[in-house]
């Protein structure tokens, strides 16, 4: 009988060790999308709306992920540098001045990018901070 | 027996006093005030309380059109101060006024008035094409362009919100984001912040509580 416990509280520790067992990418992810949360909060959130709705035609939504996709590269440059070049979004044309943000280091960068491409209807997953990194430094 | 007869009288008395006491909702008054004495129409003179009100002005549009006061004269509007090239909490200020503004766009007794504090970059034309892109169109919303002089002094001194400009921020101008409920006599009846929706859901309520004073 004691053995039959010993044996059961085993198997249920191995279990519980492999289902707590996230990989290490998850664990990334999820990191930086509750930084990222706070940082768009503090920074994008004034434009571009608690749900990536935008504002008017001064300020774009984020919810065009055909957009987001396709620009994937350039997202860190313009959240650093801003941008007033023309886009078109969900088929609308925006052409107003974004600024830019150098007070940010390239990790909030990467945070607030992996935030806003997996929120609103996006879903492009996780970037890493190395990755970013490499981006802003070819920045044009 | 007595006592109970007596307290239940007791209390039924201080539920009618207190029903009866029940006054129709006022909003407060802001800014400074003085008592005057005055003369009513039958010539017996009495003592009034006269409160701050918004003095003339003039400005131009976004239409480019000299506005006056007259446009806001027996209606209630909301005043706000802002700048087209504010990143911080402009876009939030007009973000959830605009709701307030879709709220009232049939009603002709609500009006909006939104003062650059931007006299460098702001002419009308880059107001014009502000209210356009932020989805404004016509005369009910007016954005209006001025001196420094005069929309600085009017700010501070008239609707009680601090502008100022500010070589540190970021972008230029620092400014408080009050949402300015004025009454069809000109006096404040209201500040709320616009950047604050519980704030600004409280303008939407108490819009119609105002109207409602000038229907007796």
């Amino acid at each position: 009988m004691r053995k039959y416990i010993i044996n059961s509280i085993f198997l249920l520790s191995v279990v519980a060790i492999i289902v707590s067992c996230q990989n290490q990418e998850t664990i990334d992810l999820q990191n930086y999308m509750s930084n990222g949360k706070d940082i768009y909060k503090a920074k994008c959130q004034n434009c571009h709306g608690e749900n990536g709705e935008g504002l008017g035609q001064l300020a774009p939504p984020l919810t065009d992920s055909v957009f987001l996709k396709s620009n994937k590269k350039r997202l860190a440059c313009i959240i650093r540098n801003g941008t007033d070049e023309k886009m078109t979004i969900h088929g609308k044309e925006y052409q107003e001045k974004m600024p830019g943000f150098p007070e940010l280091a390239d990790i909030d960068v990467a945070q607030v990018m992996v935030f806003v491409t997996n929120s609103f209807g996006n879903n492009q997953g996780f970037v890493p901070y190395s990755q970013v990194s490499t981006q802003l430094q070819n920045c044009k | 027996m007595n006592k109970l007869i007596s307290s239940i009288a007791v209390c039924m008395l201080s539920i009618t006093l207190f029903s009866s006491c029940q006054q129709e909702k006022k909003l407060p008054f802001y800014g400074e005030r003085h008592a005057e004495t005055v003369r009513d129409a039958a010539g017996v003179e009495k003592i009034d309380t006269v409160y701050q009100t918004i003095p003339n002005w003039s400005f131009l549009n976004q239409d480019s059109v000299i506005t006056t006061n007259n446009v806001t004269d027996g209606k209630v509007y909301v005043a706000d101060f802002f700048f087209t090239s504010c990143t911080t909490i402009c876009p939030t200020m007009h973000r959830n006024l605009m709701t307030v503004y879709n709220e009232f766009k049939t009603n002709p007794d609500v009006m909006f008035v939104s003062h650059t504090i931007d006299f460098k970059y702001d002419k009308p034309s880059a107001l014009k094409k502000y209210a356009k892109k932020l989805g404004v169109d016509g005369p009910k919303w007016q954005f209006l362009y001025g001196s420094k002089d005069s929309v600085y002094t009017l700010a501070e001194k008239n609707y009680l919100v601090a502008v100022g400009e500010d070589s540190t921020a970021k972008d230029g101008y620092i400014h408080q984001g009050y949402l300015v409920l004025v009454d069809k006599d000109r006096r404040i009846r209201g500040a709320y912040d616009g950047t604050k929706e519980e704030q600004v859901e409280q303008l939407k309520k108490d819009i119609p509580v105002l109207l409602a004073e000038y229907k007796k």
